[in-house]
């Protein structure tokens, strides 16, 4: 048995494993992305469920779009180009982009 | 309501003496009762205790089909006992092994498994934890007097979106003959956030 919520569906932009990067903006307003991990590459653990996107429902508005959460993990390496261990976050879908291998 | 952690962590002062001026506002105007408040607090935090966070992790311990459906989906395990009922929030129980370790936070602001675990400790809303623990896990584990060998793997689950997360500790050794309410007792609240061990 599995959390129905947090299976893959066939929207998902993303598949677990995918490696992914997430955007560098920095939003004059509330975003659940934290500063640390702005910019950063990080790997597809899983789906986490889908809910309306914090950044436009903290505003007020009620026209949030609702988006799959992705759980991510990070290197922390390649947060704080330091550490052995490991930082997983919950990010909505329109936070993270492919990270392509030409790229790296 | 309490004015926060008296050692001056994290004063909660401001934020209790405005929360009990709109309770003062919302009975002036009729718009509830003090009573209504009262169970509607009570019905959110039925249940919710760190002693039902050992309850839970005690049945994983000694009901293996437990323990794999606690991993698989934990909002639904949690349910079979009662709790987490109608939370919005999703549970995920992360497991502790021989090799690896893991550890609760929430950057961004304070997320926690309130309807499971009740309020966070004063620590948990710190400043110092909440930004120091995903640079250095174990530089601050071992300040809360946990030693991990260099060959485990720490995980720091950062609780930023609708998942609250819970850890499912390592069931101590030489602890075989003891019944499920023995073995929740064993289960401190430091070790369901993963800063301790049994």
């Amino acid at each position: 048995m599995t959390d129905p919520a947090a299976a893959p569906t066939a929207d998902d932009r993303f598949a677990p494993g995918a490696r992914v990067r997430t955007f560098r903006h920095d939003p004059p307003h509330h975003t659940r992305l934290p500063r640390y991990a702005r910019g950063k590459r990080g790997t597809v653990v899983e789906p986490e469920g889908p809910a309306a996107l914090a950044d436009v429902n903290a505003r007020g508005r009620g026209d949030a779009p609702v988006e799959q959460i992705y759980a991510v993990r990070f290197a922390a390496r390649d947060l704080w180009g330091e550490g052995d261990h490991h930082v997983v976050l919950d990010l909505w879908e329109s936070y993270l982009e492919e990270d392509s291998d030409d790229e790296r | 309501m309490t004015s926060g952690d008296p050692a001056g962590g994290h004063s909660d002062a401001s934020i209790s003496r405005k929360v009990r001026r709109l309770e003062t506002l919302l009975e002036e105007k009729g718009v509830l009762t003090g009573t209504q408040l009262d169970e509607a607090l009570d019905a959110f935090l039925a249940g919710a205790s760190p002693a039902s966070g050992a309850r839970v992790v005690a049945r994983a311990w000694t009901d293996a089909g437990f323990r794999s459906r606690l991993l698989a989906d934990g909002t639904a395990a949690v349910r079979e006992l009662g709790y987490m009922e109608g939370a919005e929030q999703r549970l995920r129980v992360v497991e502790n092994t021989a090799s690896t370790h893991n550890v609760i936070v929430c950057t961004l602001c304070s997320c926690y498994p309130l309807r499971l675990l009740g309020p966070s400790p004063s620590w948990y809303k710190s400043e110092a934890y909440r930004s120091r623990v995903v640079r250095e896990p174990r530089a601050v584990l071992e300040e809360f007097g946990l030693r991990l060998p260099e060959t485990t793997d720490i995980t720091v689950w950062d609780s930023s979106a609708e998942t609250r997360y819970m850890v499912l500790p390592r069931r101590p050794e030489g602890t075989q003959g003891l019944a499920e309410e023995e073995l929740a007792a064993l289960v401190t609240r430091n070790a369901l956030i993963g800063t301790a061990v049994l």
